[in-house]
């Protein structure tokens, strides 16, 4: 039991097992079987930890988050209370990063405009995951179905999104914000928006995986002991497509919150009561010759977290892609 | 490869159709009134017979093939007439108006486009030449510190949205130095050196904007397939032969490696016309990307099916020029 949890005693055991089975598929599975209880995740942990921006990613990423929905708690200031004698100064000890022309403290607008586009990124990048995920395991799995469903995904991508998505939250945001309140309806409006115009690059990954799945030999023998198809996808195809999952998972946060900046930047997000970090941005280009810094708090927060997430999904990819593990 | 081309022409027709038809349902199926903007003095009699002369009464379906002639019929050739001094559009025939200015949407599109493509296509071609020599030398310096470097630029230009890199230079050389204008002025006509070097100042931030984004994925896509030809055989077969590192990299190398970035440039096309809503945006440069911003917010109907179907046909364009690109340069796909 100690060298199981010591990995320096355990190196040659892999090949002991390994030379003991000469034959094709079956020393891999032995070797798993025989090796110690290393979680897969832990490994995937290992070598994304050598990823140093990977590293730096999450680092930051996990600051982002900490600064928008701890930080609030901490620095009480209300985002829309009016200190009318501060409007439009520089950063100072009562503001650390100034106030706007109204005098509202732009470090608690940043945080509450935070929580905001994170919350619009997780949960976009969440819709797209689910349908992509969904119509690329029903793509690959079921023969019948490919054809109809990536001729629908080519059209998807053939779409012109930013005008699409434009015209339709012109056209749709009045009944939606009569319906769930001017914020709740917003949220939903865009979240579904992006998530319905962001699968198709998931889709097309899945499908591919599923595809090359679908002949080796344990979904074989699933079937053969009369697995039916939902179980076999939740049970057996689904958690071997995970990593392109995961991979496309931080892709999509970082266009998600792109996007939802720049609908905001175009005036057509949410409004300017209610801040996103695209929204500070493009009210605070008004203010450009007075307060130029008023235009970097927020590009910043957009830039480095979606740089962040990036690196987060580039050391995933190494980190989940087994080929290249170890090295 | 004709056949290839022509199947390919072929289901190219039922995707623009079908994206045709999601543009005029999306519009269509929203409440806003194209009346609501007239005043409120005329009579509900007369602003139902407006609404009748607009033609907004009729079955979808009718609206939908009579809004798809004019569009795939008679506005293309009022553009040929325009371009040529012909005349083969019908005399006092119907076109498709704005509701905002009254005249005709090709018109305003004709109006329009230059600023876009100059403004596009320099930006584009900027990127082109800043991305091919940044991802060579990454590839065949890989892990060195320029690549390093090259890398986690292009990472950078990657992540950070056209909007904040806008207003960032706006910020530093427009507010803070005063080099160049922020306003780009589309009435500015070069005649001589002096007004060349005017058009070059007000062009160059927006350009920039653009083509170092530009740049950042496409040297990603040129370092990738760069290092995927790096390793091959005939590589090293071209440096037994005693070839000069020179000839194996920019000739050998360069040439197979450029197969897929030529078709990434083709496929990316749209989406640049894309950004360029936001940087048209930024810069006001009152281009096409203005227009549809101006038309949405008027509920201009008319204006943003005519554009959001454009980008389409430039999307379905490029992607089968890409597909026919893809195999002319590379003989070894077949598609027959």
């Amino acid at each position: 039991m100690t060298d199981l949890q010591d990995p320096a005693n355990r190196p040659n055991q892999p090949l002991q097992t390994a030379g003991a089975t000469p034959a094709g598929a079956v020393p891999v599975m032995e070797m798993e079987a025989s090796a110690p209880p290393r979680n897969q995740w832990w490994d995937v942990w290992e070598q994304f930890r050598t990823h140093k921006g990977a590293l730096f990613g999450l680092g930051f990423f996990i600051f982002a988050l900490l600064f928008v929905f701890v930080g609030p708690l901490i620095w009480t200031i209300d985002p829309q209370y009016i200190d009318i004698r501060a409007r439009n100064t520089g950063p100072s000890l009562a503001h650390p990063m100034g106030a706007d022309q109204l005098g509202r403290d732009t470090m608690a607008r940043m945080m509450a405009g935070g929580q905001t586009s994170i919350a619009v990124g997780l949960t976009a990048m969440l819709l797209a995951l689910f349908v992509g995920t969904l119509i690329g395991v029903l793509a690959g799995y079921f023969k019948k179905l490919d054809g109809p469903l990536m001729r629908l995904t080519d059209l998807f991508l053939a779409l012109p999104l930013l005008p699409l998505l434009l015209v339709i939250i012109m056209l749709f945001r009045d009944q939606l914000r009569a319906a769930f309140g001017p914020e709740g309806g917003i949220f939903i409006l865009i979240v579904f928006v992006i998530g319905i115009t962001s699968w198709m690059q998931t889709a097309r990954v899945v499908r591919g995986d599923v595809l090359a799945i679908k002949e080796r030999e344990f979904v074989l023998a699933a079937k053969s002991i009369g697995t039916r198809p939902s179980r076999m996808i939740l049970r057996h195809i689904l958690p071997n497509v995970m990593s392109p999952i995961m991979v496309s998972a931080t892709l999509g946060i970082a266009n998600a919150i792109i996007t939802e900046s720049a609908l905001s930047f175009l005036g057509l997000g949410f409004p300017s009561d209610f801040p996103t970090w695209g929204r500070l941005l493009f009210d605070a280009t008004d203010w450009l010759q007075q307060n130029p810094e008023r235009v970097i708090w927020p590009g910043l927060a957009i830039s480095l977290t979606v740089l962040s997430v990036n690196y987060i999904g580039d050391g995933l990819r190494d980190a989940l892609d087994p080929r290249i593990r170890g090295r | 490869m004709l056949t290839f081309t022509i199947r390919r022409l072929l289901t190219a027709i039922p995707t623009l159709l079908f994206i045709s038809f999601i543009i005029f349902l999306i519009v269509k199926l929203s409440p806003s009134d194209p009346t609501a903007g007239l005043p409120l003095t005329i009579p509900p009699e007369v602003r139902e017979q407006i609404r009748e002369s607009l033609g907004v009464n009729d079955p979808v379906l009718v609206q939908y093939f009579k809004w798809l002639k004019l569009m795939l019929w008679d506005e293309p050739l009022h553009l040929i007439d325009g371009w040529l001094g012909t005349s083969f559009a019908p005399e006092n025939g119907t076109r498709i108006i704005s509701y905002q200015t009254r005249s005709p949407v090709m018109d305003l599109i004709v109006q329009r486009m230059p600023q876009t493509l100059w403004v596009v296509g320099t930006s584009y071609i900027v990127g082109i030449i800043i991305a091919m020599p940044l991802g060579i030398i990454s590839a065949y310096r890989q892990y060195s510190v320029f690549d390093q470097i090259g890398t986690f630029v292009s990472m950078v230009g990657f992540s950070v949205p056209t909007f904040f890199t806008g207003v960032l230079f706006i910020v530093i050389f427009a507010v803070q130095l005063g080099w160049f204008p922020s306003v780009y002025d589309t009435t500015h006509e070069v005649t001589d050196w002096d007004s060349f070097v005017v058009q070059l100042k007000q062009i160059i931030m927006p350009v920039m904007v653009l083509g170092l984004y530009n740049a950042s994925q496409i040297s990603r896509y040129m370092r990738a397939s760069m290092l995927d030809n790096l390793n091959q055989d005939y590589v090293r077969t071209a440096r037994a032969k005693g070839l000069t590192e020179k000839t194996v990299v920019l000739v050998h190398v360069l040439r197979n490696s450029m197969i897929p970035v030529v078709t990434v440039i083709a496929l990316n096309i749209p989406a640049v016309f894309g950004g360029a809503i936001i940087t048209e945006q930024v810069f006001k440069v009152n281009g096409i990307g203005q227009l549809l911003i101006i038309a949405i917010q008027g509920g201009d109907v008319p204006v943003v099916q005519t554009v959001s179907f454009i980008f389409a046909i430039l999307i379905v364009l490029f992607n089968l020029l890409a597909d026919i690109l893809y195999g002319l340069l590379d003989p070894r796909i077949r598609y027959d």
